[in-house]
């Protein structure tokens, strides 16, 4: 869990859920997230599905400078650049997450994450390959 | 289908000014393509327009003149050029009016494009974490394609560096100072790995073309372009596009490639006939990628067109010859336009220092923007 999420999550004593909730077409396999009622493809209707947990990293880009407030709500300590990306997940579905790590340097497309939702946009954590 | 000729075409000075509203830079571009055409307000039979935060364009009448013609609001987002265009070709095709007016224009000011959650459909949790931040996704996008595809960093400094080299020989662009592409590698990261000169900045300005039927060819002051096709599409379930919590799997599509090669189809040309070109260029690493979406080469052979000059003034295939949205800046509803009136320029060799050599007899324009929308054009001599 992120250390921005975990302070939340202790604070407000709301566990985080499981996992990514997403869903998926029944008739064309599309999974999406976050979770819709219709397919985006062809429209019918979609049930809910639980998305794997560890992905790889399918692209990224660092946030430099502070976002416009509104609608950024900067951390309570401050705003720090931080890194962004999509994870693709073997559902077949790249979801959009910050990235929790201070090593910038150390990005690269194809590392392994683990993905976990938070009480904002979901989060991905850099895997430490033995 | 019958041919549509682009009798006139305007344009006003992009940029940024204190006191010039879009609409007043609208009006001085219609007046300068009725000028260009020969042609009077009254000879004009219906009129198609609009800017993105400008205002209304059906509201011009009242400096252009009260003629009682049919004037149609056009609100498609980075499309609007593209869509008044579409619609003024078709209003000449089905007999509507043999004289037609396309118009756009915007004036954005420092920090447009900065837009709330909920006007997307989305959760305000992106907003609130900082994933609202349209630059993002440019440099997300650029980075995979150079991943995939052996594109370098350096090669995204001389798409700006040759936009600001074309802007300096176009006295209508706002940006006329050459930059050399190591003080653009140097400018300072915004979003990796784009810097701040890979970018267009919002701005103003306004773009008009009087477009008519062949028959009125004979009253015309300017030798007519043929618009030989005009297309707007949007996008197919698979593209990658600004502010998406998710992308499908698999390999991308691209409303880019869609639009061009329909219009391509429809003008009965291809890529390798096109002599000049203006591409979609709101940061370098959408002119990159926008070579090979349009068809003017495979994936990944950008990396040498571009170190060899082939995309420049006087190389085999000149792309944004007027310094495009990198030296124009970029007011949503004027860009399309802008690019038509350059390559209008550019065909009746008219275009000045920035002219492409050799009497170039074929040209293509493309816009590309949220939420997925692109429009070309085919013309020709
Ligand atoms: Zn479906």
């Amino acid at each position: 869990m992120s250390v921005i999420a975990h302070q939340v999550a202790e604070v407000s004593k709301v566990p985080a859920p499981a996992g990514l909730r997403g869903s998926r077409c029944g008739d064309c396999a599309v999974t999406v997230y976050p979770a819709d009622d219709a397919c985006p493809r062809c429209g019918r209707a979609t049930s809910p599905v639980a998305l794997s947990a560890v992905g790889t990293l399918w692209t990224w880009t660092v946030q430099r400078f502070a976002p416009k407030s509104p609608p950024f709500v900067p951390p309570p300590e401050g705003f720090r650049p931080f890194a962004l990306g999509y994870v693709e997940l073997p559902e077949g579905v790249r979801v959009a997450a910050v990235l929790d790590t201070d090593d910038l340097g150390s990005i690269q497309i194809g590392m392994p994450l683990r993905i976990e939702p938070s009480n904002g946009v979901p989060h991905a954590i850099p895997i430490e390959e033995a | 289908m019958s041919d549509v000729l682009i009798a006139g075409a305007g344009i006003t000075p992009f940029g940024r000014t204190e006191h010039t509203t879009g609409r007043r830079h609208a009006v001085q571009a219609v007046n300068a393509a009725l000028a260009d055409a020969g042609i009077p307000w009254s000879r004009v039979g219906a009129a198609f327009g609009g800017s993105d935060a400008a205002g209304l364009a059906d509201t011009l009448v009242a400096q252009l003149g009260l003629t009682g013609l049919p004037f149609v609001n056009v609100k498609n987002g980075c499309a609007t050029g593209g869509s008044a265009l579409v619609s003024a070709v078709n209003a000449i095709r089905a007999g509507m009016a043999d004289v037609v007016l396309a118009v756009g224009f915007d004036k954005h000011p420092r920090g447009a494009f900065d837009p709330l959650p909920a006007d997307w459909g989305l959760d305000e949790a992106y907003g609130r974490d900082g994933l609202m931040v349209t630059t993002q996704f440019f440099g997300m996008k650029i980075r995979r394609y150079m991943h995939d595809h052996g594109i370098s960093p350096r090669t995204l400094a001389l798409v700006a560096e040759k936009a600001y080299r074309n802007g300096a020989r176009n006295p209508n662009a706002w940006r006329r100072t050459p930059i050399g592409a190591d003080e653009i590698l140097g400018s300072g990261m915004v979003s990796d790995p784009l810097t701040r000169y890979m970018f267009c900045s919002p701005g103003e300005g306004a773009a008009a073309l009087v477009l008519c039927a062949p028959s009125v060819a004979k009253e015309l002051a300017s030798v007519p372009v043929t618009l030989r096709s005009a297309v707007v599409k949007s996008r197919r379930f698979g593209s990658f596009e600004v502010f998406s919590p998710w992308i499908a799997g698999g390999e991308l599509t691209s409303v880019s490639r869609d639009a061009a090669a329909a219009a391509f189809e429809a003008a009965g040309a291809g890529p390798g006939d096109v002599d000049v070109c203006q591409l979609q260029d709101t940061e370098s690493g959408a002119e990159v990628m926008h070579m090979a979406e349009c068809g003017f080469c495979e994936d990944g052979e950008q990396e040498k067109l571009i170190a060899s000059g082939a995309t420049e003034i006087g190389g085999p295939l000149p792309v944004n010859t007027d310094g495009g949205c990198i030296a124009n800046g970029e007011p949503i509803g004027a860009s399309g336009l802008r690019q038509v009136y350059e390559v209008v320029r550019q065909l009746r060799g008219q275009a000045g220092d920035r002219q492409v050599p050799g009497r170039p007899r074929v040209g293509f324009t493309h816009v590309y923007g949220a939420p997925g929308v692109s429009a070309c054009t085919v013309l020709s001599r």
